[in-house]
């Protein structure tokens, strides 16, 4: 099999560039949504709290199935990609960055919200009374004060969308260099027997995953004793 | 604490329903392709033998190598000859019990009414996407594949074209409208009369032959036998050739 080395960065490339837009993404649309639960008090915001955990227990089969429905000519993804001449939006970049935001939301808006929560209401009151916007606050006293928050979000989300295979398999059609992202990558290789390629990648994720879970314990331990 | 204790001999009671398997149990690996077949023939089997075969599906590459890792399978339909007879070159099947019980056909469909209409449609391919299985480790993708080079129009068709693990997700990406054609099986197709459909004449793939074997782990095992010979019998030939596969000894 020649191209395989070609093959393997490529699958590597693109997983990258998916977990970054997916993060970005994420940190645009999840901002708003974990402030919102943040300062909401009323019982929707536990719903809405518990329609954006979904992800955390629902297979991802189930979440590729609707994928493949919603992304559909039928779907509102179809109704989408005819904007540009397209008839799905399965098999496609954004398709699976679709996926991977509703995917991965929960790790990103939990720790967002929980950083936000953690300060109270206090330091918002006294930017109140110093004449300071909502707007102003939230950029200049929420956001720095959540900082913790964001981080631990962003790189959950990035690691998270790194080890997505499910709806991948599911809506990505297996193209090179577009959906073939590296789980999926993987799983070829074993159901062709290529052990080597498949150890060169799994290897990798291994020690990505363990960077990820130290990186996140030693940003938890600098982070603690100021945010108390 | 009654409670727990409840829950405790319910787990206790469902890991040994799932456990204590029936000794006449025959688990089978097949080859996604033959889905449907197959689900009629165990029943059939079930009724004439009272032994009950227990169905995995999946690309034929993949379950060669679940079976290469000791997966707990008697028998083995493949949707190729190679993996079988490598199964047995390693010791992992039983040489003389290697047969071909069907020969598979290629097709290329739509679920639109006028998309397919032969050769011209991949060579005008006004669709934007072409569904296939993973031409390594499903001989479906391969035969689909050898197609298309034959053709000359492999390279041009590459761009377009999405890969399902198995067969039965290459027809799923048509079915859900996904892609607006794709490289089925014909036994997928039995028993629907829609859409639109081309039978790839056979002088452009390499026959799928899909042999069967008996693996290590049935070699002792009756039922496991006893499912391989009523795959060759009658009954079996009867349901396989409903769904449109050929036979490489027509009997």
């Amino acid at each position: 099999m020649l191209g395989d080395a070609a093959d393997l960065t490529t699958s590597v490339k693109l997983t990258l560039e998916l977990a970054a837009v997916t993060t970005v993404v994420l940190l645009a649309i999840g901002t708003p949504i974990a402030w919102a639960l943040a300062r909401a008090k009323g019982w929707w915001a536990e719903v809405a709290s518990a329609v954006v955990a979904l992800p955390l227990v629902l297979p991802p089969t189930v979440l590729g199935f609707y994928l493949l429905v919603a992304l559909g000519p039928q779907g509102p993804g179809g109704a989408l990609a005819s904007l540009w001449g397209a008839r799905t939006l399965a098999f496609s970049f954004p398709g699976l960055v679709i996926g991977s935001v509703v995917y991965s939301m929960p790790f990103v808006v939990q720790p967002i919200r929980n950083a936000f929560q953690a300060f109270g209401d206090r330091p918002l009151e006294v930017a109140a009374t110093l004449r300071a916007s909502p707007t102003r606050a939230f950029w200049t006293v929420a956001v720095p004060l959540a900082r913790p928050g964001f981080l631990t979000g962003a790189v959950l989300g990035f690691a998270h969308t790194v080890g997505e295979f499910g709806i991948v398999l599911m809506v990505g059609g297996n193209i090179p260099g577009r959906t073939k992202v590296m789980s999926v990558a993987i799983w070829d290789y074993v159901e062709n027997m290529q052990w080597r390629e498949a150890n060169i990648l799994a290897g990798g994720m291994a020690a990505f995953a363990f960077a990820v879970i130290l990186g996140m314990t030693l940003i938890e331990r600098r982070f603690a004793p100021a945010g108390r | 604490m009654r409670g727990l204790r409840v829950l405790t001999a319910g787990i206790l009671f469902a890991a040994l329903a799932a456990w204590g398997a029936k000794a006449d149990d025959v688990p089978v690996a097949v080859a996604a392709n033959f889905t449907a077949p197959v689900k009629e023939i165990a029943a059939a089997f079930e009724k004439k033998s009272g032994h009950h075969a227990v169905l995995s599906f999946g690309a034929t590459g993949g379950l060669y190598t679940q079976i290469t890792q000791d997966a707990p399978f008697e028998v083995f339909l493949a949707a190729d000859e190679a993996r079988p007879k490598k199964a047995v070159a390693e010791g992992l099947a039983v040489g003389d019990t290697l047969f071909v019980y069907s020969v598979g056909k290629l097709v290329l469909w739509s679920k639109s009414a006028d998309a397919v209409k032969g050769e011209s449609t991949l060579k005008t391919a006004t669709f934007s996407k072409i569904a296939i299985c993973n031409p390594t480790a499903a001989p479906y993708g391969a035969a689909a594949v050898a197609t298309m080079r034959k053709l000359g129009l492999y390279d041009a068709l590459k761009p377009k074209l999405v890969e399902g693990a198995d067969i039965s997700q290459a027809f799923q990406f048509v079915d859900s409208g996904n892609a607006e054609v794709g490289f089925v099986a014909l036994s997928q197709l039995a028993g629907t009369s829609g859409g639109s459909r081309w039978m790839v004449p056979q002088d452009l793939y390499p026959a799928i032959k899909q042999d069967a074997v008996l693996l290590k782990k049935g070699a002792n095992h009756e039922a496991a036998k006893a499912f391989l010979e009523f795959l060759k019998g009658p009954e079996a030939h009867a349901v396989i050739e409903k769904y449109g596969y050929g036979f490489d000894n027509p009997s």
